[in-house]
């Protein structure tokens, strides 16, 4: 890819990624946030929360399936958006839903496990983009730092169970989100079993088939 | 998430909701004065109240408004649908002192979930439900066991009342909605229960061609609720065929549902189309679908917490602080009685 389609492609991601702001901001002004604008927002914020997690994980399947090296240009961008939207979803929740109510918000996180899920969900997200700097990642050190980054897998978890445990009778979507995500972990679980057969094979004289999963918990 | 059509058509129906009252204000005028009341000129609050929540929230207000008025000038053509005014009488039982809420949000926030699960569905996907000719069967434990056309069991009651009476849903939310309908007790007194019948159960249409919502199994279908007799045979426990002077709209339960002011919302059952006298306590959807969450009698009580979250607060809407919610819903004074010597942990 050259510089220019690149640099054409970010601002069609960064347009996206705003796009779902944008949609809220004018629904509020064209009085479009139906009769529970606090609802709307917190369900809205929090969706796009969850879906901008499920396309960060999908980039590194995607680009290996497919081929395209440039797209992991996106995977940090796309990272943080997931994290701004968790952060106005989180706001909504603390501002205009609690009204900055300490002691009520506290006994949520405490009796509500619904909540305690979306809040450890946003909570572990703050390292990670806390350390999505170039600096960041030099200073950790690649493998640390991407050991560290495997939170993202529990926070997206815990989102989706987040997400199933509020709803009280339709699932249907939680059931959306929970499936994309199974998807995208069982892919890496795949991906790393099949990893881990190609280092053994050149070691043994056996045949791979050999390889079963004894010995893997061996090495 | 959703599709942009359904967006919309939703526009396009809220759009329709605002001109209709504009209609209704109007026609009032043409009236004679005796015949204005002052639930007419309240769907101004529409704006007003909106924009004090932006206001409250840190976002202009103005704008908002032009928007509302813009929409309201492109679609001209939606002025043919509204509801058939009703004659009533008002009520002593009427709760007093509250802001009622804006028609526009009472037709557009709904939770029917036979119409979809998405708040603003029922108003999307309701307008297919035909309500006439609309028959209600009687039976069980009951002398006249017969179906009634919907107009003849209003006739069991001398006029139609206006009741305004809060709504509490489950969900922590609540409006004020200034119903018309009549007692329930007067169609109880009519069909001559057997001493026998201790309890009233009602039952919600069931047909998936005229409630999209039917066809996914959200909830047990038909949706089923119950009363002890003496909460039916209440005197503020009704049967609504209407709201702010007209007839239903369907995504509020047309043609006929119950209100009971005390309980929450999901206990006051849309379209009904059968009442059966028995003499145990008949299921409910709600306890069927999670027991530990909805229980039979589900009073409003501000100090039994819903499993999940808190039913100590509640916010109103179009209103941007919540406000505590009231033991029974505020009705405690006239309902209280019946629970006497009650463990309301227990039977919540």
């Amino acid at each position: 890819m050259t510089k220019k389609s690149v640099l054409l492609l970010k601002c069609l991601v960064w347009v996206g990624c705003l796009a779902p702001l944008g949609r809220l901001i004018f629904r509020a002004l064209t009085g479009r946030l139906t009769a529970n604008p606090i609802e709307f927002i917190t369900l809205s914020t929090g969706t796009w929360t969850l879906i901008f997690l499920i396309v960060t994980l999908s980039i590194t399947p995607l680009r290996q399936v497919t081929g395209l090296a440039w797209l992991i240009k996106f995977r940090r961008l796309i990272g943080l958006f997931a994290f701004f939207y968790g952060c106005l979803h989180f706001t909504t929740y603390i501002w205009l839903d609690k009204f900055f109510d300490l002691p009520d918000m506290v006994k949520d996180v405490a009796r509500r496990p619904f909540i305690t899920a979306g809040f450890l969900a946003f909570l572990l997200l703050i390292p990670l983009a806390a350390t999505s700097t170039a600096g960041a990642i030099r200073r950790l050190g690649g493998s640390r730092w991407q050991l560290l980054h495997r939170i993202v897998y529990l926070s997206a978890l815990l989102a989706v169970i987040h997400f199933w445990w509020k709803v009280k009778a339709d699932t249907r979507q939680p059931r959306i989100y929970a499936s994309l995500l199974a998807v995208l972990l069982l892919y890496r679980v795949a991906a790393w079993l099949l990893r881990r057969r190609s280092r053994l094979v050149p070691e043994r004289t056996a045949p791979a088939a050999d390889a079963g999963p004894g010995r893997h918990l061996e090495t | 998430m959703h599709g942009g059509t359904d967006r919309e058509s939703n526009r396009r129906r809220r759009d329709i909701r605002q001109l209709k009252t504009a209609k209704g204000g109007i026609r009032v005028l043409i009236k004679k004065s005796a015949d204005i009341r002052s639930n007419e000129i309240t769907p101004k609050e529409v704006y007003l109240n909106r924009r004090r929540f932006m206001a409250a929230a840190g976002t202009a207000g103005a704008a908002l408004v032009a928007g509302k008025y813009l929409r309201n000038l492109i679609t001209p053509e939606l002025l043919a649908q509204a509801g058939t005014r009703l004659e009533y009488t008002r009520s002593d039982l009427s709760t007093q002192g509250e802001k009622l809420t804006p028609l526009d949000d009472i037709t557009t926030y709904n939770n029917f979930y036979e119409f979809g699960t998405d708040k603003e569905d029922p108003s999307r996907n309701a307008g297919g439900l035909k309500t006439a000719p609309w028959t209600i069967t009687i039976e069980g434990l009951v002398k006249r066991r017969a179906s009634f056309d919907v107009d003849s069991i209003v006739k069991m009651h001398p006029s139609l009342e206006e009741r305004i009476y809060r709504l509490r849903c489950v969900e922590a939310w609540s409006m004020v909605i200034p119903w018309v309908g009549i007692p329930l007790s007067s169609v109880i007194k009519t069909v001559e229960p057997a001493s026998k019948a201790r309890f009233v159960a009602f039952e919600t249409l069931y047909d998936p061609k005229q409630m999209p919502g039917q066809r996914r199994s959200v909830l047990q279908w038909p949706y089923v609720e119950g009363l002890r007799m003496d909460e039916a045979m209440h005197p503020l426990t009704i049967l609504a065929v209407g709201l702010y002077g007209e007839s239903l709209p369907n995504q509020d339960g047309a043609p006929i549902r119950l209100v009971v002011p005390w309980k929450y919302g999901f206990k006051s059952i849309k379209s009904i189309v059968k009442i059966k006298f028995v003499e145990k306590q008949p299921p409910t959807t709600w306890n069927i679908m999670a027991p530990q969450e909805y229980g039979f009698y589900s009073n409003v009580n501000p100090e039994v917490d819903h499993p999940r979250w808190s039913q100590a607060k509640e916010r109103r809407i179009g209103e941007f602080f919540k406000r505590s919610t009231l033991m029974f819903n505020g009705y405690g004074d006239q309902v209280a009685g019946l629970y006497a010597g009650m463990d309301l942990r227990k039977n919540f």
